[in-house]
């Protein structure tokens, strides 16, 4: 199955202002696979996450997703492939109510009434959501936000997931639900974040990134348990790797 | 600080659409159509109208009534945008001192009359106004819109009113409150320190319409926002419209109040 591959070939990125944030980054991401992706700070986490359905294009090399090579022509196609889960969950819920919003990307992909409908209630159960689909966005709490945030992109029935930050403001109940949802999802996903024991469960792969390039690639149990790695990165050892008593 | 106040009220106004009442339940768009005939009837008096004005009242009154909705809290809301209605009227009875009509003996200028009629047009189309929101709901009265043929640009730039405005008072608070608690009550140099807490708040704002734009993007925007059909026009709603049609017909073209006062003269004379 070749239409789930991200591919970063000698990526690079820089700001308007002439920030260089992603200076040749490479890996390939094959179809199934869960990767985390970690890093200090404004390593270019979230630079890397935008380059994934195009919101940002790399200023050399390329991007391949799919079949696809991504360039303003081809991120249309793209976007319909990958569904990204942005930082602040209010920036993503943009529309009136929480159906509206969940409803917005699959009514964008042409599908009917009906299908629609179908969609928002099954992505919404999928949340624990359900009870929330008429209330404003304003009226949420910041976990129900980010939880309908989830629900508005699994709506679409995106292949390849990318996260960034999911967990930043659930609660630990939320959060283990999350982490429970992750794994329900069986298509490759990508999840940038500093929650590393949240990377621990959920990704068999993680690379590290550091100054705009990939400093490490493996997997997550041999990355994640390497302390001078993750010293180096600004990062400790997985809470539940640091065995405190 | 009434801000923290202010901010709070508005939500309610949302809160009150979560109701299940008969009135709740018609179709949006009956209840646009038929605020949007009132409106036009109740302006389209003519500017010494005071008594024909007055049956007018029994819309938002009996609104309220079946909707359930507080009359306190929309007099409240009314009375916070009544300055702009007092202003406009304000000066008519000392430019217009031509007595329109003797009362009881005590002859009325015009000015005093067309003042008077303003207040009661503003009451009465204001008033109504923030009950179609408040039975429909700010979205509900966007998407009417947008079935009713309004153009799209115009009903997403309202939505992102609706559902920026609280983001964007949060933000403003934050910031307000930030600079509270390391001002210690100080005063000083207050205007120049808001100026520049408006120069952040409009950065921030930038950052984020960026964030949003490139968000709507991520799940498939073309530049029209789509929306479902939702409700359906029912017989109830025909009916409602119907009703207000007639109603307003009546009470615009025939003499209601005169009626009224001269049946009451005759079973009293």
């Amino acid at each position: 199955m070749s239409h789930h591959i991200v591919e970063f070939k000698d990526v690079h990125f820089r700001y308007p202002d002439g920030t260089e944030a992603l200076r040749g980054v490479n890996f390939r991401i094959t179809h199934g696979e869960s990767v985390g992706i970690v890093g200090a700070n404004g390593a270019g986490k979230s630079t890397l996450l935008m380059h994934i359905n195009g919101c940002l294009l790399p200023t050399a090399g390329t991007v391949t997703i799919g079949d696809f090579a991504l360039t303003a022509k081809t991120r249309r196609e793209v976007r319909k492939k990958v569904g990204v889960v942005f930082q602040n969950p209010d920036d993503q819920l943009f529309m009136p109510t929480v159906f509206d919003d969940v409803a917005f990307g699959p009514l964008n992909l042409g599908m009917d009434d009906a299908a629609v409908r179908e969609r928002v209630d099954q992505a919404l159960a999928l949340v624990n959501g359900r009870q929330l689909k008429d209330k404003p966005p304003h009226h949420l709490s910041a976990g129900q936000k980010s939880s309908i945030a989830i629900a508005a992109v699994m709506a679409m029935g995106p292949d390849i997931l990318a996260m960034d930050e999911p967990a930043a403001s659930l609660d630990p109940r939320s959060r283990r639900l999350l982490i429970a949802l992750l794994n329900t999802f069986n298509h490759s996903k990508i999840v940038a974040s500093h929650d590393l024991d949240l990377i621990l469960d959920v990704c068999q792969r993680c690379i590290v990134i550091g100054g705009g390039t990939v400093v490490a690639d493996g997997p997550a149990r041999e990355i994640l348990t390497n302390a001078a790695l993750l010293e180096a990165n600004n990062l400790e050892l997985p809470l539940t790797l640091q065995g405190r008593s | 600080m009434t801000f923290n106040r202010n901010y709070f009220d508005i939500g309610r106004l949302d809160r009150l659409a979560y109701g299940r009442t008969w009135v709740h339940r018609l179709d949006p768009r009956s209840k646009v159509v038929a605020t949007l005939l009132y409106l036009l009837t109740v302006v389209s008096l003519p500017k010494y109208e005071v008594a024909a004005l007055t049956p007018f009242f029994l819309f938002p009154v009996l609104l309220a009534a079946l909707a359930g909705i507080p009359a306190r809290f929309i007099l409240r809301k009314m009375l916070i945008v009544s300055p702009f209605a007092i202003v406009i009227g304000i000066a008519n009875p000392l430019l217009d001192t031509r007595t329109a009509v003797v009362i009881a003996g005590t002859p009325l200028s015009g000015g005093l009359l067309s003042f008077f009629s303003i207040l009661l047009k503003f009451a009465l189309t204001v008033g109504t106004t923030l009950l179609l929101i408040a039975t429909t709901s700010f979205p509900g009265v966007c998407h009417a819109f947008r079935r009713l043929g309004v153009p799209s640009l115009f009903v997403s730039q309202l939505m992102f009113l609706y559902r920026y405005l609280f983001v964007l008072m949060e933000e403003a608070m934050r910031i307000v409150r930030a600079r509270e608690m390391r001002s210690f009550g100080a005063r000083g140099a207050e205007i120049r320190v808001y100026v520049r807490l408006v120069g952040t708040l409009f950065l921030r704002t930038v950052d984020r319409a960026e964030r949003i734009y490139d968000a709507m993007l991520s799940r498939g925007f073309q530049g029209d926002i789509p929306t479902l059909g939702r409700s359906r026009m029912a017989a109830a709603d025909l009916l409602f419209v119907a009703t207000t049609v007639g109603f307003l017909g009546l009470f615009r073209f025939v003499p209601v109040t005169e009626g009224i006062g001269r049946l009451a003269q005759g079973v009293l004379g």
